[in-house]
């Protein structure tokens, strides 16, 4: 492997950094054996961006003993590695993955299956075929259109016959998803956009046989599948969309990917995936774990960080005895819990029932695309009647009031009116919408931002109120110091605070920076840490157990104190630090004239005070998740359009219950779930850009409509009046979903403004 | 225009082989990693 780079870590173009190293799940829960006998691995591989990536991840790899195969698929991330069993461990796959500087999580072999994308593919198959099928019968029907009164009618009937044998099982082939749907939507007793294609298609059909069998002029099979190809392209686009927003949130969310140690009757531990844990198991939760499941302590004393539950966030100190919530961190101390509950049963079920709730609510939102589908669809199907009345029984009350009136036929009333139906038909329309959604969502992307459907940004467009959470969203979810004391102090409570997870003690370590810890330091769980140095017993923890002299502060913000023999205890206080752009964003939201308030479960004093550093003047605190839907709902009655912005357990409903709604990366997962929109990095200012692209990707889908509805204004009544030809119909076919699309393209100019 | 007994056949015989390459390299799995694929032509073989 000369050549490769193995010594330097992450991407060798420098595109991504380097993974920081931390504690990792161990994979071997989710190694499987395939066909032909190989242990097999999924992971999800962070930071990989180019060729030097591929050969470096692949090289090193398939350079292990007994690794026979890996594979990067660069688009997704996802690695399949495969070894002889028993020649490497699944911990060394990542270990090695690690020492090259990407971070990798293992996939669940079960929800990894679920990847693959055959709609996708059933779609593009479709596609193709109506490609193939438009582009043969042109080629017959463009001599057709020029020889135009020099082609006998012999040869005219030949190509018209070679159409109708392509086109006819290629259309009944490739409408099959609008046929499906359309009879879905009627079923019900409603109408869709795919009912007017349905019927244009079949009529169509039906017509240019007949035509074709009677030698006439006018068959539509070119106009049919060309039809067909531009409609499969609008529902393959807003497929994709789709689809990639929902890989992409799951393999976010794989890589929190939750394994256990579970301890065997014998005492021996294994690691197992969550969903594999019975109730009545014993788990092992080493400090700074995450608990998979609903339990209950057996054993050891520690603190647990409940700010995902509850957005509460000062830890709690447990014993023996106490129950412990699926999501729950451990943090001082190794404890032993039994499981109470399965995964799915285990807290984060609860809510998963709230959220169902609340996503009933938002099923009543009807797209935009629907709306315009509601106004159109007796339009033209009245107009079409109307066509066919008037040419078949026109001539007959023409005469009946005394004018000169020939009659012009069953025949030629209705292929009039299926002109209208088929010059109407909502090929624009079927594209005006995804091309725009399409477009926007995909620079959100690249910003960042995941966009779980082309509905969310509709509805995303319409907020005027944002409603924030605390712990966790509008702040860091972490503690940080506001005590401002000198080098010297800190770098002493500092050594203490270094052999802690508490996040006091992070935080304190965060502001202090490197430097040796105190060897002899040790934690007491629930007071603090303790160590002797020069013969003193120097201690940095609660009031009690470290400076039980000193007096009690009226702040209540969080503390440590750090008690030494021989000098006044100090006192170091610390806040939920805000997000550096949060101020900002808060002004952006006001600004947009949207109104802001802020909802936390947190203690009203830590509430009042990250809303008045963000410039929030509505405020609550120690709001229960319940109560959270129902300042939602208050709102929603009051005919407001709430964007709810939350990352915790706690917020899940009120996410799913308000009219849109977005939750950052850092989320836990049943957030995300109920989320539109998932925010990835540090900042909050991109859910402004999320907006701004949304209130413009509105404004363009608006005037791809309106673009619609006026070409429809002026090609029907021509298609009314009998003038339509096949060729008239082709060129105005193609050239409105042109506009449409090239519209669409004009967001992405915009957006290119927003991004510099 | 006897010609066109042939060119008919040919000309639609094209297609379906463009259709057919077009699903065969679907179901080969060859829109699974286009990033990837743009990238690989650039790793140099060092196989002797």
């Amino acid at each position: 492997m000369a050549g490769v780079a193995l010594d330097e870590a992450g991407c060798p173009s420098g595109l991504a950094p380097p993974a920081e190293s931390g504690p990792r799940a161990d994979p071997a829960a989710f190694v499987r054996r395939d066909a032909q006998g190989r242990d097999t691995l999924e992971l999800m591989v962070q930071g990989a961006k180019c060729a030097g990536c591929i050969r470096k991840i692949e090289g090193g790899l398939l350079a292990m003993p007994g690794v026979t195969d890996a594979r990067l698929n660069l688009s997704t991330g996802r690695l399949s590695v495969a070894w002889t069993p028993g020649a490497v461990r699944a911990g060394d796959i990542s270990t090695m993955l690690e020492r090259l500087g990407y971070g990798a999580a293992a996939f669940d072999p079960e929800a990894a299956k679920q990847q693959t994308d055959e709609e996708g593919r059933r779609l593009l198959r479709y596609l193709a075929v109506a490609g193939f099928a438009a582009m043969n019968i042109m080629m017959f029907s463009v001599p057709v259109w020029a020889g135009d009164g020099e082609m006998g009618e012999g040869t005219r009937a030949l190509l018209h016959w070679v159409s109708a044998l392509i086109a006819i099982p290629a259309s009944l082939y490739a409408a099959q998803p609008f046929f499906r749907s359309a009879w879905r939507a009627l079923r019900v007793g409603h109408a869709n956009m795919d009912v007017p294609i349905s019927l244009a298609v079949v009529l169509t059909l039906g017509v240019s046989v007949v035509e074709t069998l009677q030698q006439g002029a006018h068959a539509y099979f070119d106009g049919i599948t060309m039809l067909l190809f531009f409609l499969l392209i609008g529902r393959y686009l807003d497929h994709r969309l789709r689809e990639r927003a929902r890989t992409a949130a799951r393999d976010l969310l794989a890589l929190q990917a939750v394994t256990a140690s579970r301890i065997a009757a014998d005492g021996h531990v294994a690691s197992v995936s969550a969903r594999d844990i019975d109730i009545g198991d014993r788990l092992q939760l080493a400090a700074g774990e995450r608990a998979p499941v609903d339990g209950v302590i057996e054993s050891g004393v520690s603190e647990l960080d409940c700010s995902m539950l509850t957005g509460e966030t000062l830890p709690q100190a447990v014993r023996a005895g106490a129950v412990i919530h699926a999501g729950a961190i451990n943090l001082t101390q190794r404890i032993v819990m039994r499981a109470t509950a399965r995964v799915e049963d285990s807290s984060v079920a609860d809510l998963a029932r709230l959220i169902e709730a609340g996503e009933q609510g938002r099923a009543r939102f009807v797209r935009l695309a629907d709306r315009a589908a509601a106004l159109y669809v007796p339009v033209v199907h009245s107009l079409a009647a109307l066509t066919f009345l008037g040419w078949a029984f026109g001539p007959a009350l023409l005469r009946l009031l005394g004018f000169e009136a020939a009659d012009v036929g069953v025949r030629v009333a209705l292929m009039n009116a299926v002109a209208v139906l088929i010059i109407t038909c909502p090929c624009a329309l079927g594209l005006a919408v995804p091309a725009v959604q399409v477009v926007a969502t995909g620079r959100l992307f690249k910003r960042g931002v995941l966009v779980k459907s082309g509905d969310a940004l509709e509805r995303l467009a319409e907020v005027d109120v944002a409603v924030f959470d605390k712990t966790g969203t509008l702040t860091l979810g972490r503690p940080r110091l506001t005590t401002l004391a000198d080098v010297a102090t800190l770098q002493a409570a500092a050594r203490l605070a270094r052999i802690s997870r508490h996040p006091l003690s992070r935080a304190l370590v965060e502001a202090t920076g490197a430097g040796e810890s105190a060897r002899s330091a040790r934690e007491v769980p629930g007071e603090g840490v303790e160590a002797e140095i020069d013969g003193e017993t120097w201690r940095l923890g609660r009031r009690a157990f470290a400076a039980p002299m000193a007096a009690e502060s009226s702040d209540g913000a969080p503390e440590l104190w750090f008690g030494r023999p021989g000098a006044a205890p100090v006192r170091f206080a610390f806040a939920d630090a805000l997000r550096a752009d949060a101020a900002e964003t808060v002004a952006a939201l006001k600004r947009r004239g949207i109104a802001v308030e802020l909802i936390s479960g947190d203690r009203p004093v830590a509430v009042e005070a990250a809303a008045e550093a963000a410039g929030i003047a509505v405020w609550a605190g120690g709001v229960a998740p319940g109560d959270k839907v129902a300042r939602l709902n208050t709102l929603r009655a009051q005919g407001k359009k709430p964007l709810m912005i939350g990352d915790g357990l706690n917020d899940a409903a009120a996410l799913a219950a308000a009219h849109a709604s977005a939750s950052p990366g850092t989320a836990l997962e049943a957030s995300q779930a109920a989320a539109d929109l998932v925010i990835q990095g540090a900042g909050l200012l991109a859910l402004v850009e999320a907006i701004d692209v949304a209130k413009a990707a509105k404004a363009r889908a608006l005037e791809n409509l309106r673009f619609s509805a006026l070409y429809n204004v002026i090609a029907a009544p021509m298609a009314a009046a009998g003038l339509l030809t096949p060729l008239i119909a082709a060129l105005a076919m193609s050239g409105s979903s042109l506009t449409v699309t090239l519209n669409a393209l004009r967001l992405q100019l915009e957006a290119r403004s927003w991004t510099s | 225009m006897d010609i066109m007994i042939f060119l008919i056949p040919v000309a639609v015989l094209m297609g379906a082989a463009g259709l057919g390459a077009f699903f065969w390299s679907l179901r080969s799995g060859q829109y699974e990693d286009l990033q990837g694929a743009a990238n690989r032509i650039l790793i140099d073989d060092e196989d002797d």
